[in-house]
C-alpha cells in the first residue's frame, strides 16, 4: 500500500553540522499492518514519520502511495489518508476552541467552506463519538479544549483523527508525556480504535515490552538504518532481553537510550 | 460632541475589526493596515469622483484592500519572510500605488461630490438632524458587518481560521492549506480596513496618503483596549468589545487633543500617548490572571 524507496535524509548538507539522518531506507507497508518502531535516541524514527507524512521532504528516494509517488506532495494533501498523533498533546487540538468545534474541523478533510455545519445531528454524532472515549467528555462539548488534560487531549486527539478514517496512522511516543495512568487509557483506546476500525498503524515507542505486545510486526532502528523487521511467530517469541541481545548482535554494541532500559 | 466621538469610532472600528482579525484570530501581526487604509480611502473617492454607483464604489473599495492583503499573505507564504515584513512590504509600496489611484496627487478633495454621507447629511437636515443621522447611519453599517462577521466565524472556514491562529499543525493535520486560509484572512481583515478608509474620507471630505500614517497602531490599541472592558470566549462579544475599545480610544484622544494643553499635550503628541496606552496595556495584561488571547466560542 504505502512504500518507501532508497529514502535518504541529510541535513544541513554542505555545512560542518552534516547530518546524514536516514541512510536508503526501503519500507514496504502492507494494509492491515500494525507495525511497532523501536530505536535509540536520534535513530530517525520521527524524521521517518516527517518523511511519510510530508513534513519534510527527502534528501533523495520515493514516497509511494497506492502505486502513486507522492514525494512532492505537500503535508496538507497527505493529511488526508495519512493521520498522526505527536508526542506533544498540544498539537493534535485548538486549545482556544471548544471540543464540538474542534472536532468540526477535524470532521471533513480538505478546505472548508462558508457552510455552518454545526446543527443539531452533528452534535449529537460528537457526543455519541466521545461517550465512546469514556472520559465523561460528551458532558463538557462546550468547554475550550485547552481545559483538558494532556490525556484527556491526547484521547480527543485520537478521536478526531479517527473520525476521517485515514489509511496510515503515525504514533509517535503518543502517550509518553503522559503520567503513567493516563498513558495506559490512551493506550488502550488505542488499540480499541485500531481494532475497530482496522487501520494501518505505525508506532513509534521507547516501550520495548509495548513495542513487543502491539502489533503484528517490529522494526527496530539505528542510525539512520532499518536494522531489523521482524513479523509473526518470530515477533511473538520476542523478549526485551533478546531484542537488546539480538541489536548487541547485528550491531556489535550496546542498545543506548535513557528510557527504554527499565520500562 | 459625544455623537462625533462615536462616530468616528464607529468609522475606525470597522478598521479594529480588520486589525482584530488579523493580529487575534490569525495571530498574523499584519501591517499592510497602514497602506490599505488610504488605499480604500483613494478608490472610494476615485470612483465616487468618477460617477460610480456608492454601493459599488464601496466594493470596490472592499476589493482593492482584500487583494492588498492578499498579496501580504502570498510574500509571506511563498518567500517564507515573517508577516511583519511582509505587511511593510505591502505598506510600502501601497503609498506609491494610492497616488496613482489619485490620479498623480496625494490628495483629492471630496467637496463637491456627492457621497454616500452627503446623501445622509441631506437625508437628516429634512427630518432628524444631520449628527443623528449620521449617527444612525453608521451603528447599522457597522452592525451589519459585525453580525456578518460572527456569522462567518461560525462557518467552517472561519473555525478553520480561529484554529489556525491557535495550532497551525492542527489544521495541516486536518488537511486544510494554511497558506490559503491566511490569503483570504489577511485579505478580508484588509478589505474590512479600507471601507473604514473609504468611509472615513467621506466623512473627513478628502482622500489623502497619509490618512494611514500610524493607523494599525491605533487599531491595536483600540483592540487592547476593548479587551479591557470584560472578558468573554463568545465571538459576539468579542466583535462588540473591539467595537467599544474603538470608540474609547476615539474619546481619550478626543480628551487628549481638546483637554490636553491643560498639560501642554499638543496635537503632535497624540501619537505618543496611543503607544503609552499601548504599552499600558501590555503591562495590565501582564499582571492580568486571565489571558485575553482570541479564545473561540462556544458553538451552541
Ligand atoms: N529539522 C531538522 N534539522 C536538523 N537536524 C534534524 C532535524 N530533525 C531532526 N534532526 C536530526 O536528525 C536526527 C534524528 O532525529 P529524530 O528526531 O528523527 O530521532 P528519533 O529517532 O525520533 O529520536 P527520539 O527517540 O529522541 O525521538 C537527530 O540527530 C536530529 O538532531
Ligand atoms: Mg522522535
Amino acid at each position: 500500500m504505502i512504500k518507501l524507496e532508497k529514502i535518504n535524509m541529510i541535513f544541513g548538507e554542505g555545512t560542518p553540522d552534516r547530518n546524514h539522518v536516514l541512510r536508503d531506507v526501503d519500507l514496504q507497508i502492507n494494509k492491515g499492518d500494525f507495525i511497532t518502531i523501536i530505536g535509540s535516541n536520534g535513530a530517525g524514527k520521527t524524521t521517518l514519520f516527517n518523511v511519510v507524512s510530508g513534513n519534510k521532504r527527502p534528501s533523495s528516494g520515493k514516497v509511494i502511495v497506492n502505486n502513486k509517488d507522492v514525494t512532492n506532495h505537500p503535508e496538507y494533501k497527505r493529511a488526508k489518508y495519512i493521520g498522526r498523533i505527536f508526542q506533544d498533546p498540544l498539537l493534535g487540538t485548538a486549545g482556544n476552541m471548544s471540543i464540538s468545534d474542534n472536532m468540526l474541523v477535524a470532521g471533513n478533510k480538505g478546505f472548508k467552506g462558508l457552510k455552518i455545519s454545526l446543527n443539531r445531528k452533528k452534535r449529537e454524532y460528537f457526543r455519541e463519538q466521545l461517550k465512546y472515549l469514556d472520559i465523561e467528555l460528551e458532558n463538557r462539548m462546550s468547554d475550550n479544549v485547552g481545559m483538558l488534560s494532556g490525556g484527556q487531549r491526547q484521547a480527543l486527539t485520537l478521536l478526531m483523527m479517527s473520525l476521517s478514517r485515514p489509511e496510515l496512522v503515525l504514533l509517535d511516543e503518543h502517550t509518553a508525556a503522559l503520567d503513567p495512568r493516563n498513558a495506559s487509557k490512551v493506550m488502550e483506546l488505542t488499540d480499541k480504535f485500531i481494532d475497530e476500525y482496522g487501520f494501518t498503524v505505525m508506532m513509534i515507542t521507547h516501550n520495548m515490552q509495548h513495542a513487543i505486545d502491539n502489533g503484528n510486526r517490529l522494526l527496530m532502528m539505528d542510525e539512520g538504518r532499518i536494522i531489523l523487521d521482524i513479523s509473526g511467530e518470530e515477533k511473538n517469541s520476542m523478549t526485551v532481553e533478546s531484542l537488546i541481545k539480538k541489536f548487541h548482535d547485528i550491531r556489535n554494541k550496546d542498545f543506548a537510550t535513557d528510557k527504554t532500559l527499565l520500562s | 460632541m459625544i455623537e462625533g466621538i462615536i462616530v468616528e469610532g464607529l468609522i475606525y472600528g470597522i478598521m479594529a475589526l480588520g486589525v482584530f482579525l488579523s493580529f487575534r484570530v490569525l495571530d498574523f501581526p499584519d501591517l499592510s493596515v497602514d497602506g490599505t487604509f488610504p488605499l480604500g480611502a483613494a478608490v472610494m473617492a476615485i470612483c465616487l469622483t468618477g460617477g460610480m454607483n456608492m454601493g459599488l464604489a464601496l466594493l470596490v473599495s472592499f476589493t482593492a484592500g482584500f487583494i492588498a492583503g492578499g498579496i501580504t499573505a502570498v510574500i509571506h507564504n511563498k518567500l517564507g519572510v515573517p508577516s511583519l515584513l511582509a505587511g511593510i512590504l505591502t505598506m510600502t509600496m501601497l503609498w506609491s500605488i494610492n497616488i496613482r489611484v489619485l490620479g498623480s496627487r496625494a490628495n483629492l478633495p471630496l467637496l463637491r461630490t456627492e457621497t454616500i454621507l452627503t446623501s445622509i447629511r441631506t437625508l437628516g437636515e429634512a427630518t432628524i438632524g444631520e449628527t443623528a443621522a449620521l449617527l444612525i447611519f453608521f451603528v447599522i453599517v457597522v452592525l451589519i458587518i459585525k453580525l456578518l462577521l460572527d456569522l462567518f466565524f461560525h462557518t467552517d472556514l472561519g473555525l478553520t481560521m480561529g484554529a489556525m491562529g491557535d495550532n497551525e499543525q492542527m489544521i495541516i493535520s486536518q488537511g486544510v492549506n494554511p497558506e490559503m486560509v491566511k490569503i483570504i484572512g489577511v485579505g478580508l481583515s484588509n478589505g474590512l480596513v479600507a471601507i473604514s478608509g473609504a468611509f472615513a474620507a467621506q466623512y473627513q471630505g478628502f482622500a489623502d496618503v497619509n490618512l494611514g500614517q500610524g493607523i494599525v497602531v491605533s487599531g491595536l490599541a483600540m483592540v487592547m483596549l476593548g479587551e479591557f472592558l470584560f472578558s468573554s470566549n463568545r465571538i459576539g462579544l468579542l466583535t462588540l468589545r473591539v467595537i467599544l475599545g474603538a470608540i474609547l480610544y476615539k474619546a481619550i484622544m478626543f480628551f487628549g487633543r481638546y483637554y490636553g494643553y491643560y498639560i501642554n499635550l499638543t496635537p503632535n503628541d497624540l501619537k505618543l500617548l496611543t503607544g503609552l496606552l499601548i504599552i499600558l496595556s501590555l503591562i495590565l495584561t501582564k499582571y492580568r490572571s486571565k489571558s485575553l488571547k482570541f479564545r473561540r466560542p462556544a458553538n451552541d
